[in-house]
């Protein structure tokens, strides 16, 4: 993947500059029945940052993400999305407007090889309708070959070149993670969500990974959020970091000033309530 | 303004003048329910405790009474046919989970449906190889059933009842009864229940999860095998029961996949509202036959409004 | 040795995305449709034509259908048989509100109201999976069955309850009714299944079949990938109830020459269905193999075991009764595939084109 390739910067054109705010979260809330998964909770991503939401087991986090593309819809609050405010929404609305993301448990389409899970992340970029698509030869496999080239570079910067036509469903869990990544990035996302893109990796399984969202933010300018657990990796890849815990907002700023903060050392460690 | 007249008028004009046959539909709406139920009852069972949709019931209901009409064709008593067939459930059960379900662990599910759909086939074909395909009547009085009828006059009319049919609804609710107390109070019960709330738990509390699979089929195949005696006293053991039996399957979708209560309530609501609409609507307006749909496109409606069933929890889809 | 793709580069992704990328099976698929077109016709007795080649390849494309929803689309269904109805009655009408237009087309225009009748009882899927859906596509079955008795203008008010085909023609030769001739008849059913077939694989190819398999593998994961379930789910069934429309067509016209609602019923859905899953869920070839072993078997069985059983045992064995062993023994290789090979014959096939790929190696 070509670094210069304006197609892999996502929209030029939507009047964000680097550096503001691409999606804000009002006061969201959400409850299941009784149960109240997210309080009240409000934060923004910038355009251009790698932005970590952490927390403990059950704090909300893949709520959250849920209810950013609209998998969830919240009793309270309002999603704002370069500047588009909404409430409810499907899912599939939230992809086309340029949210896509990876699951904490891989959620790939276990019966296609590798190469059509990432020709899936392209589904929203290919129009030739039913018709072409029957005879194929012409309009529909020029576009299906265009897209293949996006693909193919997508599969060289993840160094999956091998398992190229491979089922996904047999590949170890890592790769399984990394075409994951490569799926959501083949959709060209303005803003790319992350649900623990490195659970249950080895050490350099993860390296490799960090290595992969690093290049992403930095060499394609795609805004990040993500959820992880391993700290060292947070402090790292993160320029700010929000820490959910029940549910509720307890800190957000820069990583060493949550490192810092008392409240979310003691969700952490855990004091006598 | 005929039709409308049809529709909203006269079934109620023709049930406020002949009540004695509103009685009778209701009645006949009630025996057909409790059937419908007890063969939902067999799927429910199956599917709590394992997870498989198990198509084949509504065959088991077919060969059981066949079994059972076959053996006392060979000059055995009536009620050791009786113990007969319930040997041979429980060997289908056995075989059942030990050559099929068990190599099918952790296959989705939509392969263990249709594995039972293979099994119901299986079940067809070698019934009719084994006993013969024509209609066989059931075994009724040998079987100390009554056969006899009562009468009870009402509003000018009367409305009979069948013995067999009293003594099918009194039987349905032993059944029921019974199957509630096994799975309430005994060690088997609690095991089977815990087995229907999560397989990898039961199994790491040292349940065995072969044992409870073949305890449910068998209790599918007794619960199979009086729905059969019941279903085939009032007509005849023949395959022609087995489209019967698919009626099963919308019950289970009024009353939820996992709800006994559900199923019963469900059974009785496409019983008894199959035949009040073949009499009232279906024959007068769209020329009979209703009851072969009815059953499957209430439930079709139903699933568009309200898509867990009655008794059904939403569920939370999570990722 | 022979069946080997060393040598063979692919320097461009068309050539790589091709449907036979390795040469030697671009040279098989050309010599089975000639032998389709040329030598089946030329040689093969009335008797294989009639009784066997054309309700094989009927039944192929009707599973064909199934697939594309069962298959690639994950929704499971039991009312093949009731969408091959609404076909073949399509078809009846219109062929007798125009008696001059060419059969073919009116065969194959028939799908579409097949397929607006998928659509509508497609709907439910929207809410619902799995099992819930077999009840819904059982509602279909049942209701169209009943439906097709009731309303006696389906079958022009013919005291039989039956369609009588008429004589019709295509291309100046009679290809229905009882003039047309053996011939005639095979060549059409193979020219349509051919190509439909050839379109299906093209369609399952690009966008639209990969959106299909999406919701199949993961539908929470395909809507967050911006695939419509609406879209995909409608769109499976109505491409799958065109499928199975035309193959009702064909089965009344072609075929069977006249029709009554039975071979519409529910055995003709479950028929279908196990061609689909002995063949391979998800797979074309599939298809066609299931649908010889499920159709050819019983007839073989018919006419073979009876003799073979009366002289290696001394009892007696009639034909019905070798039909019973036929079904008894498909429901044993049902259970039995989903057991060791769940993708079916078609994976089978896979794997013995792979061994014969490094054959004389093991590797």
């Amino acid at each position: 993947m070509n670094a210069h390739d304006p197609s892999m910067h996502g929209r030029t054109d939507d009047g964000i500059a680097v550096g503001d705010v691409l999606l804000h979260v009002d006061n969201i809330s959400l409850s299941f029945g009784g149960v109240k998964a997210i309080t009240d909770v409000s934060f923004d991503v910038r355009k251009g940052e790698v932005r970590a939401i952490i927390g403990p087991n059950g704090a909300g986090k893949t709520s959250m993400l849920n209810v950013i593309n609209g998998f969830y819809h919240p009793q309270e609050g309002t999603i704002s999305f370069r500047g588009e405010k909404r409430r409810k929404m499907k899912p599939y609305q939230a992809a086309s407007s340029g949210i896509s993301r990876t699951f904490q448990n891989v959620a790939l389409f276990a019966g296609m090889s590798t190469l059509d899970n990432i020709m899936a992340g392209r589904t929203l970029k290919m129009h030739k309708n039913f018709f072409w698509q029957m005879w194929r030869h012409g309009p529909a496999l020029q576009e299906e070959i265009e897209h293949r080239k996006v693909v193919e570079e997508i599969i060289d910067f993840l160094e999956i070149e091998h398992i190229r036509k491979e089922p996904v469903g047999t590949l170890p869990y890592g790769l399984q993670k990394r075409v994951e990544l490569g799926r959501a990035l083949a959709a060209e996302p303005d803003l790319l969500l992350l649900d623990e893109p490195m659970a249950g990796m080895n050490l350099e399984e993860k390296e490799d990974m960090s290595r992969f969202i690093i290049e992403v933010n930095q060499q394609f300018g795609t805004t990040i959020a993500l959820i992880e657990h391993d700290m060292g990796v947070v402090m790292d890849l993160a320029d700010r970091v929000m820490v959910l815990d029940y549910g509720k907002k307890i800190g957000d700023g820069l990583p060493e000033e949550v490192q810092a903060n008392q409240d979310v050392i003691d969700a952490y460690l855990g004091v006598a309530h | 303004m005929e039709l409308l007249n049809q529709i909203f008028i006269e079934p109620f004009q023709t049930m406020y003048a002949l009540p004695d046959l509103l009685l009778q539909t209701l009645w006949e709406g009630f025996v057909a329910g409790t059937l419908y139920s007890l063969i939902a009852l067999g799927f429910v069972l199956i599917f709590k405790a394992s997870g498989v949709f198990n198509f084949a019931q509504g065959i088991m209901v077919v060969f059981a009474a066949l079994v059972l009409v076959g053996v006392h064709a060979l000059g055995v008593n009536a009620y050791l046919a009786v113990l007969i067939t319930l040997g041979v459930m429980a060997l289908l059960a056995m075989t059942v989970v030990r050559v099929v379900l068990k190599p099918l662990v952790n296959q989705p599910d939509i392969i263990l449906f249709m594995a039972t759909i293979g099994l119901t086939y299986i079940l067809i074909a070698g019934g009719q190889l084994v006993f013969g395909g024509e209609p066989k009547a059931m075994i009724t009085e040998e079987l100390g059933l009554p056969t006899g009828s009562s009468d009870w006059e009402v509003g000018g009319g009367i409305v009979i009842f069948q013995h067999i049919d009293i003594a099918a609804a009194v039987i349905a609710v032993i059944l029921i009864a019974g199957l509630a107390i096994f799975f309430n109070k005994t060690r088997v019960g609690r095991a089977l229940r815990a087995v229907a709330d999560d397989h990898q738990a039961a199994l790491s509390v040292g349940i065995s999860l072969e044992y409870i699979w073949m305890v449910v089929w068998f209790a599918a195949g007794v619960v199979a095998l009086t729905a059969g005696i019941m279903w085939a006293a009032k007509s005849d053991v023949s395959f022609a029961l087995q489209v019967v039996a698919l009626k099963a399957l919308p019950v289970l979708v009024l009353g939820g996949f996992t709800s006994i209560p559900g199923a019963i309530i469900g059974g009785l609501i496409i019983g008894l509202g199959e035949k009040v609409f073949e009499l009232y609507w279906g024959s007068t307006i769209l020329g009979g036959g209703t009851e072969a749909w009815f059953a499957f496109i209430i439930a079709l409606l139903f699933l568009l409004y309200r898509p867990e069933g009655l008794f059904g929890e939403k569920l939370i889809e999570r990722i | 040795m022979f069946y080997r793709e060393a040598g063979q580069f692919k320097t461009t992704y068309e050539a790589d995305s091709a449907k036979f990328p390795i040469f030697q099976d671009k040279v098989f698929i050309w010599l089975y449709l000639a032998i389709g077109f040329i030598a089946i016709p030329l040689f093969g007795s009335q008797f294989f034509l009639d009784a066997i080649m054309i309700p094989f390849l009927v039944l192929a494309l009707a599973a064909v259908g199934l697939n594309i929803l069962t298959g690639y689309t994950g929704q499971i269904s039991l009312g093949t048989g009731a969408f091959m109805g609404v076909g073949a009655y399509a078809c009846y009408k219109l062929t007798l509100a125009m008696p001059d237009v060419n059969i073919i087309l009116l065969i194959v225009a028939s799908g579409i109201f097949s397929a607006l009748a998928g659509v509508f009882f497609g709907l439910p899927s929207l809410r619902i999976k799995g099992f819930y859906l077999v009840v819904t596509t059982l509602a279909a079955q049942f209701f169209l069955e009943w439906a097709f008795i009731r309303f006696p203008w389906l079958y022009n008010y013919n005291p039989s309850g039956a369609i009588e085909v008429p004589q019709r023609e295509a291309f100046g030769v009679i290809v229905t009714g009882a003039a047309a001739s053996s011939e005639a008849r095979y060549l059409v059913v193979l020219s349509v299944v051919v190509i439909m077939t050839w379109f299906a694989s093209n369609i399952l190819s690009g966008r639209i079949g990969r959106s299909w398999m999406m919701i199949r593998d993961m539908d929470i994961a395909a809507e967050l990938m911006g695939v419509r379930p609406l879209y995909a789910k409608l769109s499976a069934f109505a491409v799958s109830s065109f499928y199975c429309g035309v193959a009702g067509a064909l089965m009344v016209f072609i075929w069977q020459g006249a029709a009554e609602v039975e071979i519409f019923d529910y055995n003709r859905s479950f028929q279908v269905l196990f061609m689909v899953i002995l063949g391979g869920l998800g797979s074309l070839l599939g298809c066609f193999l299931g649908a010889a072993v499920i159709f050819i078997f019983p007839i073989v069985m018919h006419h073979a075991l009876p003799p073979i059983w009366e002289t290696l045992t001394p009892w007696t064995m009639n034909s019905s009764q070798a039909d019973l062993v036929a079904a008894v023994i498909i429901g044993v290789m049902i259970v039995a595939f989903l057991i060791l090979e769940p993708h079916g014959l078609a994976r089978l096939w896979a794997i013995f084109k792979q061994k014969l790929r490094v054959w004389p190696f093991p590797y």
